[in-house]
């Protein structure tokens, strides 16, 4: 028997299972997936928690509902990969797996105590709350629902952080449920940032700036955190600049799981090196990645991990067929944001082509607009929580096409 | 020869940055620096040679953290160094492409 070995079962190694449980000769290949935690997080979710439209219970399912029955999961935490003798050795009885190959999908995690201040300053959780982590959006929503008003910050530390757009989600959610408390006159929102402008990329930078300012958000760029003074409900730039908050929510360090650094598989941030076209690691030829596990400059961001997919299957296919891999990931993302009173704006790019206006995915028709506001994108966005569990974990095919397409977009 | 010739000679993109990373000479480095109004010293040189290995090894002038990580000089030092934007603008001086870190 050959083992194909999948670390975690998140999106990413959720989808690669159930895929290869239907690729692969299951007389021949046995397929086994690691995860430390039983429930599967809708992590897209998280942001609708502290504004009271999901609970935690919208988001959160047992892991095993989503595998086929053909693969064998491990509950249990991983100690250490050891690329060079293709071995895994687990927390959970000292196991050790021996794989011919290798699908790393351990992802990112936020992690406050890389700044000074921000985990243990005294803050932590009483004003200041992060979004990311359900414990986090729970706390979060608790807080709000009593909030009298003031000024709010939302920070994010350093770049990348996993979705880029969800901290603007955020501003524009809270804008509306200011506004639905009755309290938004009395609530002053700002948004510091280590980016130029809004977003990543310059033409959708501009125009999310447009409704930033539009929704009454001030937004201060280049603002890199050197740390948070709890004390005095205040935030310090390394260039000196500072920032009183009354409510500070912060977008932490977003790093690789531990054990690639504890394996000395990954950059400084614990990301593993990867091919941005074949998702197979710079290093290993039977260690592949999903997701936001490696360093590849797209999204950290489940569409991405889903258009990931058939490229890495196809790739993992013909590595056994002893085949090159191709060049087929191209970057693509599409993001859904949510801009507030049931409206959504959605945005559709890759390595090379930033967001551009456009319908989609039908060139003309849409239903969705890109880059622009409607009401179809927001019933997009709520739409899919539905698709998520039900179709994409299960490897089902979404009517979106891997690669992106200029089809329908506008230059 | 003048800082203003040194560089004049050159191809930049529209954000200032070398176009062609192999024509850099400590020289224009220093020039280029001058130009900022940044004397460099030796804890500039361990920056701004750093970043040129890691481009030439991984085709991406390193992010702030991989500098800090692997030299000795820390994120405090490092935007007192170089003001107005740490990596951007010690890329800027090593001749290397504006960092593509953020996505």
């Amino acid at each position: 028997m050959k083992t194909l070995l999948i670390l975690g079962a998140g999106t990413g190694g959720t989808m690669v299972a159930n895929k290869m449980a239907q690729a692969l000769d299951m007389q021949e290949w046995k397929i086994i997936l690691v995860d430390k935690d039983e429930n599967h997080y809708y992590q897209p979710g998280f942001l609708f928690i502290p504004f009271q439209i999901y609970s935690p219970s919208d988001v959160i399912k047992p892991k095993r509902d989503f595998f086929p029955q053909n693969v064998d999961f491990i509950y249990s935490d991983i100690e250490l990969i050891e690329p060079e003798k293709n071995r895994v050795k687990l927390a959970k009885n000292n196991q050790v797996i021996n794989y011919d190959h290798l699908v790393i999908a351990t992802g990112s995690h936020i992690h406050p105590e890389e700044t000074e201040g921000l985990l243990d300053g005294g803050g932590w959780q009483k004003n200041i709350f992060d979004f990311y982590t359900v414990d986090g959006a729970t706390k979060l929503s608790n807080f709000l629902k009593y909030w009298k008003g003031g000024r709010m910050v939302l920070n994010v530390t350093e770049m990348p952080i996993k979705c880029p757009v969800a901290p603007l989600e955020f501003l524009f959610l809270a804008d509306w449920f200011f506004t639905e408390r009755g309290i938004r006159d009395k609530v002053e929102i700002v948004y510091a940032t280590p980016l130029p402008g809004a977003f990543t990329k310059p033409r959708a930078s501009s125009i999310l700036g447009d409704f930033l300012e539009k929704k009454g958000i001030s937004l201060l760029p280049d603002f890199n955190i050197s740390e948070v003074d709890a004390g005095k409900n205040k935030i310090m730039s390394y260039d000196q600049k500072e920032l009183d908050y009354d409510l500070l929510i912060s977008v932490p360090t977003n790093m690789g799981a531990e054990v690639i650094e504890r394996s000395n598989m990954g950059d400084e941030l614990n990301f593993v090196p990867t091919h941005k076209n074949t998702l197979q690691t710079k290093k290993w030829e039977n260690v592949w990645i999903i997701g936001d596990a490696g360093n590849v400059p797209a999204s950290k961001a489940g569409s991405v991990a889903h258009f990931m997919l058939d490229v890495v299957i196809e790739n993992i296919l013909r590595a056994i067929e002893g085949l090159e891999p191709l060049p087929h990931f191209d970057g693509h993302a599409n993001c859904f944001i949510e801009s507030g009173f049931d409206k959504g704006i959605l945005i559709d790019f890759n390595y090379d082509v930033e967001p551009l206006p456009g319908k989609y995915p039908l060139p003309g028709f849409g239903p969705f607009s890109l880059l622009q506001e409607s009401a179809a994108n927001h019933w997009g966005k709520m739409t899919f929580r539905w698709l998520y569990w039900n179709v994409l974990l299960k490897g089902g095919e979404l009517p979106f096409e891997s690669q992106m397409s200029m089809a329908g977009k506008w230059q | 020869m003048s800082e203003k010739l040194v560089l004049e000679n050159l191809e930049w993109d529209a954000d200032g940055f070398m176009v062609d990373n192999s024509a850099w000479t400590e020289e224009i480095g220093s020039s280029i620096a001058g130009d900022l109004g940044i004397t460099l010293t030796d804890r500039h040189w361990i920056v701004i040679n750093f970043s040129r290995d890691v481009f030439n090894s991984d085709g991406d002038a390193p992010s702030l953290r991989k500098i800090t990580k692997q030299t000795d000089v820390n994120t405090k030092e490092l935007y007192a160094l170089f003001p107005g934007g740490a990596a951007k603008i010690a890329a800027k001086i090593a001749g290397l492409p504006k960092p593509t870190g953020c996505i």
